[in-house]
């Protein structure tokens, strides 16, 4: 039993034991990194799975192509007589809304993450403490970008014509994209108290629907009953849908943008501190 | 309670309560630097509580330990900073590859990018996994998966190593290669403390051991001691010619104990606290002109020191720390 095949006397293995002793010989730990330089290796962590599994970016891509045809055609000669009339009017909605419904996987793959084995590993490292979420959301930032990316392209395609110019959609593509960053972490408070990714889907779908319809995404408020209308013009989803519409127009103020800065700020205050907590808290 | 400095670990009276199971139940250990000490124990014991206690993952419900002198709830940053812990599920990242998840590592322990690729390629060599390094660990067999695991946590020199059973389910040429690597990394100074359920590993590799047992220490000393305290181990003899039995079993029972007929036919065992005299009831079968197929002299099994120990066997318990596991996760 005590016969130890690794040990026999050949060349190969007294190769392997030299490699081993030389890796192991002290290595010294360097300064702990920065948060930032500590969030951004979390940031590259969330690149690389994206670059192992592309079909992960499917929902992204498939969800916001589905909303803008669907929306355009069913709906536009219904509400504004044309598709084309419609579309200039749908488009900032409809990229909240792919955009909103993306930060749910934040959460999703949250809840999945923290069931594996790693993040012990993590959470034993000295570390800037809330670095793998920070991260993690930075990494999602991307899928943002290209749900934001995928509208926006499929729209002019449509016919979509901005206002502001290629400059005006860039800034209402930030905007949201910001506001997404401030949204994701309610969903990833919610991955950590949740046990199963399919509760975190579900529940977040379901916040979701009446936040993003019951808002002037698809439709003017001033059609709807006066208590909904209230409740539509209260909801943040419309502030961030007037904001970028405005900002695709050249209209926008910055009051309108301040206001969404400041509630993407407000839920990032709020819920990335909490999702810290319950991570470190796990286990 | 005073200080040594030559302690790593120095825990007293660590207790861990989840929901009404006290998991951990006023644990204390004395690790010495430079050592390697075992804890022994069946599933469900309270191990895998106790390490991930040490290593600041959860904090202790009462009682308190210092790590290399540093306090595990006050001090937990300066812990994190000189341990690096291998868990019983693979602490690495099943979606990326082996290379990546070793330059992820290097990279948040704070080496440059130059640094980390070198380390990365330097420790990917060493453990044998040169190959298999722009794979995904999801595709890697369990042992590579256990190198990978070990390699992760030796980026950096840790001044000590939790190890949470680094051989469970591994095959025995896998097992030796883990073991290889502990031993090399003793020498180089770490120490480490080692969960175990198997006695044969703790007597391989552990200086000192804990049996721990519902939460609490209940036998402590040198693999030897242990061994000893659980009574005898065994001598198996199978002979080439089962007509020779009833001869072979004469002269046995003239030197040991507890001689019994096993249901092959060739073979006998007998119970056999020393090796000598288990060796030279052998060599007298022999000289007797007694033909030997083969022997062997067993070591008391876990489940023997355990019996020992406790009165229960330890297998009783199999599968309750992994259900643990997931509600400590749950919760």
């Amino acid at each position: 039993m005590s016969a130890d095949p690794t040990r026999e006397v050949d060349s190969e293995s007294a190769t392997e034991e030299v490699a081993l002793r030389k890796a192991l010989s002290s290595n010294p730990r360097p300064p702990r990194p920065s948060a930032l330089s500590a969030s951004l290796t979390f940031g590259w962590r969330g690149m690389l799975k994206v670059k192992h599994v592309p079909e992960q970016l499917l929902d992204a891509t498939m969800t916001p192509v589905l909303f803008t045809l669907l929306f355009t055609y069913m709906f536009g000669g219904a509400i504004a007589g044309s598709t084309r009339e419609y579309l200039q009017f749908l488009l900032p909605g409809i990229l909240v809304m792919s955009v909103l419904f993306t930060t749910v996987y934040s959460g999703v793959a949250l809840t999945t993450d923290a069931t594996k084995g790693v993040v012990d590993r993590f959470r034993s490292l000295p570390i800037w403490r809330p670095a793998p979420l920070v991260g993690a959301v930075l990494g999602d930032s991307v899928r943002y970008l290209v749900a934001a990316t995928v509208v926006v392209v499929l729209g002019v395609a449509l016919g979509f014509r901005p206002q502001a110019g290629l400059g005006g959609v860039v800034a209402a593509v930030a905007l949201v994209v910001v506001f997404a960053f401030g949204l994701a972490w309610v969903f990833t408070t919610v991955g950590l108290l949740m046990r199963t990714p399919s509760a975190v889907l579900n529940g977040g779908f379901m916040a979701l629907f009446p936040l993003t319809f019951l808002s002037n995404a698809f439709v003017e408020p001033e059609t709807l009953p006066g208590w909904l209308e209230t409740f539509v013009e209260a909801n943040p989803v419309s502030h961030l849908v007037t904001a970028s519409r405005g900002l695709m127009d050249g209209t926008a103020t910055a009051g309108e943008i301040g206001l969404v800065l400041a509630s993407a700020a407000a839920l990032t205050a709020v819920f990335a501190p909490l999702t810290t907590r319950l991570y470190r808290s796990k286990g | 309670m005073t200080t040594h400095s030559s302690l790593a670990i120095e825990a007293t009276g660590l207790v861990k309560v989840f929901g009404t199971t006290r998991a951990v139940d006023g644990v204390d250990l004395a690790v010495g630097t430079g050592s390697v000490y075992g804890v022994l124990g069946p599933n469900g014991a309270g191990k895998t509580t106790t390490i991930r206690m040490l290593a600041t993952l959860l904090s202790p419900d009462a009682g308190s330990a210092r790590v290399l002198g540093h306090d595990i709830v006050r001090e937990a940053e300066l812990v994190r900073g000189v341990v690096s812990l291998t868990g019983q599920l693979a602490s690495v990242d099943e979606d990326l590859t082996g290379r990546e998840n070793l330059i992820l590592l290097a990279r948040l322990l704070g080496l440059n990018r130059a640094a980390a690729k070198a380390r990365a390629a330097e420790l990917l060599e060493a453990f044998a996994l040169a190959d298999a390094a722009t794979r995904l660990v999801k595709n890697y067999s369990g042992g590579m998966r256990r190198r990978l695991d070990l390699a992760a946590s030796l980026v950096v020199t840790p001044q000590l190593m939790f190890l949470d059973e680094p051989t469970t389910g591994l095959d025995p040429r896998s097992r030796n290669q883990v073991w290889d690597i502990v031993r090399a990394l003793v020498a180089e100074g770490t120490t480490i403390l080692l969960c175990t359920q198997y006695l044969d590993e703790a007597d391989q590799l552990a200086d000192g051991i804990a049996v721990i047992d519902h939460g609490k220490v209940i036998a402590e000393g040198t693999p030897a001691q242990l061994k000893a305290s659980a009574g005898s181990g065994s001598l198996h003899v199978r002979l080439l010619d089962p007509a020779q039995r009833p001869e072979a079993k004469r002269l046995l029972t003239r030197e040991l104990d507890g001689v019994q007929l096993e249901p092959d036919p060739a073979t006998l065992s007998a119970s056999c606290a020393d090796a000598d005299r288990g060796a030279e009831a052998v060599a007298q079968l022999s000289r007797a002109g007694v033909r030997i197929a083969d022997f062997s002299l067993g070591q008391p099994t876990l489940d023997e020191v355990f019996l020992a120990l406790t009165g229960h066997p330890a297998a009783e318990e199999a599968g309750e720390e992994e259900a643990k596991v997931q509600d400590e996760r749950a919760a």
